[in-house]
């Protein structure tokens, strides 16, 4: 699987690990099941992390996800590094599924300001210092948070 | 002899059948008459002409199902536009919603008529042809204002208003280039100018490069004061809304739209006869056969009208801030010394 | 929503506008919600969901060889390049390895895409600034296009010629004969598009030095694609993560550093004659071979998390596959190009005229269903 990409040489994911790891010891690291180094960090820590991968040159943001693990839901960023296209992953959740907040990083990578709307409205997660969160491609008045596991809808969903 | 003696039979005939004041108000009648039918059917034919030149130039064909060639093309939209419901807005000023499509009208059949179309068919032959046809056309402008105010639509009022800053800045530019011909002639009158032209030669061949300066000037802001395009941003369709004409439907829409085709006939006119001789046959090839004269100054207005529509559907559209920028800033100063080049070129005696 | 934005501070001079969601300019059904003072614009908000159709919901219910179908509708300009994506996730997920020919096909039909998007942009962006006649003209040369897949694919937009595995039938016996037929026509008529609009000087005026975007605030932004290329931030996905047979070709990354709309058309006109380029290396030797690797008639990917970026002509499209092992993915997510390229409008447009509005959302080509999905 990860022959198929051209990964730069310039840092390997042990250096990066052991890089991280300076500055935070309380990250889990993984590369199985994925083809990018996976960090995943609690939502106290997470901002801080970020300011420290942005200072180490991971200056795109080209992906954010959110997806409903089953009982925490989470929040994936995808990262890479302009300068010598370094990429990686950082996870975060939040066990929380009445009102779930996280940090937003508006702040730090402005392509984010859409993607946490749109996470807020299909899964409901709240950003704190969003400048204007609300709902993006569903109407004000709807109710429920569709891409949510549990999310029941007969009208509109077909279930096969 | 045919056509333009018929003129003279029926004035002579009205004459002697009624009093004599009934006959000039009946002959004024009947001339009005015959002018708001060509205006009607110039109008309509223009439109048609559009739309298969801008077919051409986009490689395609234009209308041609309805009647041969499409003739009957804009006869069957007008119909349509007839029977359309007349949804106006609730809050509009009634009074002036209702009267602001007729002063562009008038305006353009005004200026019709003091246009020589031959050496015998005008119907006002004033000796301030010139100055005449300049203050009628600025009272369009009113009629823009009155439609975007009286809409009682933000909107609209914002395409009037750009609409009419454009047409006052450019009407500028129109006066001095014609005044540039003028001094040639000495005379405002047209038909003075036409004859000045038969004895020396067309008007843009006597004053050659201040002449062909004012000519250029003249198309440019021309075109700016019809609306057209590239400076039709009040009527672009990218932009916000339709400009001052939203809120108008049917026969009233017509009229606006009739009037801009109209006005373009008028610019051409002007620039026919002011620049081209008007009526007359280059190097003076049919020149005592008075039916031709109609027809060499159809022939030339084609041709103009034909430059104006290329313009439209090559260039791009200006912004506001560009168009106005262009008319204070660069074809005011230019025209002002263009004046003096010719003031110049007079005094020397220079001229063809 | 109207309402929020009425109350919030407002000075006594600025009204709003709506711009869409049916307007000539927005392409597609987008309504932006301007805050004017005059002429100048104060505030843009892009008030989205017209055209959501909840795909990455249905992805989770369906299987992977239907969720290619779904990729169509995206963004209907690339299509090809879209399904290619996902294809391409499904076949490094299970580690297949498809048959040369098959990646020289997919790297032809998507430069060809490619052209005939940025031939439709090019004419909506004439037609936006006001000379209208593009719009024919750039349609004609498409209808070439348009008439190659047809005989290929079957289908004109909507192409689904990609499978997880390969294609789905050979190429036509004339499509390498057309494809070098229209090669040949469209080096005759691209010089025509430049004389006819870029070296226009009513054209310059309107976009040069109109919609700055620096390159740091593309990279903070994530802008990807022509726009970030105008801005001189080089994020061609086909030279730093190549795929298919991209590898294999000789091309350049067309890199402007000023900045505004006129470098963004300049990158899209340059990138045209780049995929002829690339057309040319690979027509004449297409290698022999399956058209096909086969796989289950039901596919089930391992576990774990797989990610797949494409250069589509908007820009980086990503798709994000998390499988739990089962023969539906647990959550699949389509990073749009249209999406990050919308939210740099902002910085792009505010202080600006709405005439220069225009013209900048002309020269960020977004497609609306890229961004709904």
């Amino acid at each position: 699987m990860k022959e198929n990409y051209k990964t730069s040489n310039l840092m390997t994911n042990e250096e990066l690990q052991n890089k991280i790891t300076t500055f935070n010891a309380n990250l889990e690291f993984t590369e199985e099941a994925s083809q990018f180094l996976n960090i995943t960090v609690p939502k106290e820590d997470l901002i801080n992390l970020c300011n420290q991968l942005k200072k180490e040159g991971f200056d795109y943001l080209f992906c954010m996800t959110g997806i409903d693990y089953g009982e925490e839901l989470g929040v994936i960023y995808h990262l890479e590094s302009t300068t010598d296209r370094k990429q990686l992953v950082v996870k975060t959740q939040t066990m929380d599924r009445e009102s779930p907040i996280l940090d937003s990083v508006v702040s730090i990578w402005k392509t984010a300001e859409l993607n946490e709307m749109e996470i807020f409205d299909f899964f409901g997660i709240k950003f704190n210092n969003h400048p204007n969160l609300k709902r993006l491609f569903l109407t004000p008045d709807w109710r429920g948070f569709p891409l949510r596991k549990d999310y029941i809808d007969e009208d509109n969903m077909v279930i096969k | 002899m045919i056509t333009l003696s018929i003129i003279k039979t029926i004035h002579n005939w009205l004459f002697s059948v009624l009093p004599e004041r009934i006959a000039s108000i009946t002959e004024m009648v009947l001339i009005a008459v015959f002018y708001l039918a060509l205006f009607a059917v110039i109008g309509l034919y223009l439109v048609l002409l559009e739309r298969r030149v801008a077919a051409w130039f986009q490689l395609r064909r234009g209308p041609n199902r309805v009647g041969p060639w499409g003739i009957f093309q804009t006869i069957a939209d007008a119909l349509k536009l007839v029977t359309k419901e007349l949804v106006g807005t609730k809050r509009a000023d009634k009074f002036l919603y209702n009267l602001a499509p007729y002063f562009v009208i008038v305006t353009a059949l005004v200026s019709m008529s003091v246009l020589p179309f031959s050496e015998q068919v005008q119907a006002f032959d004033i000796n301030i042809g010139v100055f005449f046809l300049l203050a009628v056309s600025s009272i369009g402008v009113i009629g823009i204002l009155l439609g975007g105010w009286s809409s009682n639509n933000k909107y609209s009022l914002i395409g009037a208003m750009r609409s009419g800053i454009q047409t006052i800045s450019y009407e500028l530019s129109v006066g001095l280039s014609l005044l540039t011909m003028v001094l040639l002639t000495g005379t405002l009158q047209l038909s003075e100018i036409i004859a000045n032209q038969q004895a020396n030669g067309w008007l843009i061949i006597q004053g050659h490069i201040p002449a062909f300066i004012a000519f250029s000037i003249f198309m440019i802001a021309g075109t700016a004061e019809t609306n057209r395009a590239p400076f039709d941003l009040v009527e672009a369709e990218s932009e916000l809304g339709a400009g001052f004409h939203t809120e108008y439907s049917g026969m009233k829409f017509a009229y606006f739209f009739l009037a801009e085709f109209i006005n373009m006939f008028i610019i051409s006119s002007i620039a026919v006869t002011v620049f081209f001789g008007g009526w007359l046959s280059p190097f003076g090839i049919t020149e005592g056969i008075i039916w031709m004269q109609p027809i060499w100054f159809c022939i030339k207005l084609v041709a103009i009208i034909f430059l104006m529509m290329w313009f439209r559907w090559t260039f791009p559209r200006l912004r506001v801030d560009q168009l106005l920028k262009l008319e204070w800033k660069y074809l005011l100063p230019l025209n002002l010394m263009n004046i003096v080049l010719m003031a110049i070129l007079i005094w020397l005696g220079f001229t063809i | 929503m109207t309402e929020q934005i009425v109350n919030n501070s407002f000075k006594s001079q600025e009204y709003f506008v709506n711009m869409g969601p049916q307007h000539p300019a927005t392409h597609g059904v987008l309504r932006l919600i301007l805050t004017i003072d005059g002429e100048i614009i104060k505030n843009i908000e892009p008030d989205l969901g017209y055209i959501h159709r909840s795909i990455e919901k249905m992805c989770e219910r369906d299987s992977y060889q239907q969720i290619v179908h779904l990729t169509d509708r995206m963004d209907y300009l690339s299509s090809h390049i879209n399904n290619e994506a996902v294809c391409l996730t499904v076949e490094n997920a299970l580690g297949l390895e498809v048959p040369d020919r098959v990646k020289v096909i997919r790297t032809i039909i998507s430069e060809l895409t490619r052209i005939a998007s940025h031939c439709l942009w090019w004419g909506v962006m004439g037609m936006d600034v006001g000379a209208l006649t593009t719009y024919f003209l750039a349609f004609r040369d498409r209808e070439m296009i348009n008439d190659i897949f047809e005989e290929t694919c079957g289908a004109r937009l909507t192409m689904n010629y990609n499978i997880p595995g390969g294609l789905m039938f050979d190429i036509h016996p004339n499509f390498v004969q057309r494809t070098k037929e229209f090669l040949t026509h469209f080096r005759k008529k691209l010089p025509e598009y430049d004389r006819l609009l870029t070296n226009n000087v009513i054209f310059q005026k309107r976009t040069k030095g109109v919609g700055f975007l620096s390159k740091q605030d593309a990279i903070s932004y994530g802008v990807s694609g022509p726009v970030a290329r105008g801005s001189g931030y080089s994020s061609d996905v086909r030279k730093i993560h190549p795929y298919s047979a991209y590898n294999s070709v000789d091309f350049n990354e067309i890199l402007f550093t000023e900045g505004d709309t006129l470098s963004r058309y300049k990158v899209r006109i340059a990138e045209m004659w780049e995929s002829m380029k690339i057309i040319d290396q690979l027509i004449d030797n297409i290698p022999e071979g399956d058209i096909k690797v086969t796989t289950k008639a039901v596919i089930k990917l391992p576990k774990g998390e797989f990610y797949q970026k494409v250069e589509t002509a908007r820009g980086e499209l990503g798709v994000y596959i998390n499988s739990t092992g089962t023969k539906n993915p647990y959550r699949v997510k389509f990073r749009s190009p249209s999406l990050s390229n919308l939210n740099a409008l902002k910085q792009m447009a505010v202080g600006g005229k709405i005439g220069d509005l225009v013209a900048t959302m002309a020269s960020l080509d977004i497609v609306v269903p890229d961004i709904d999905r």
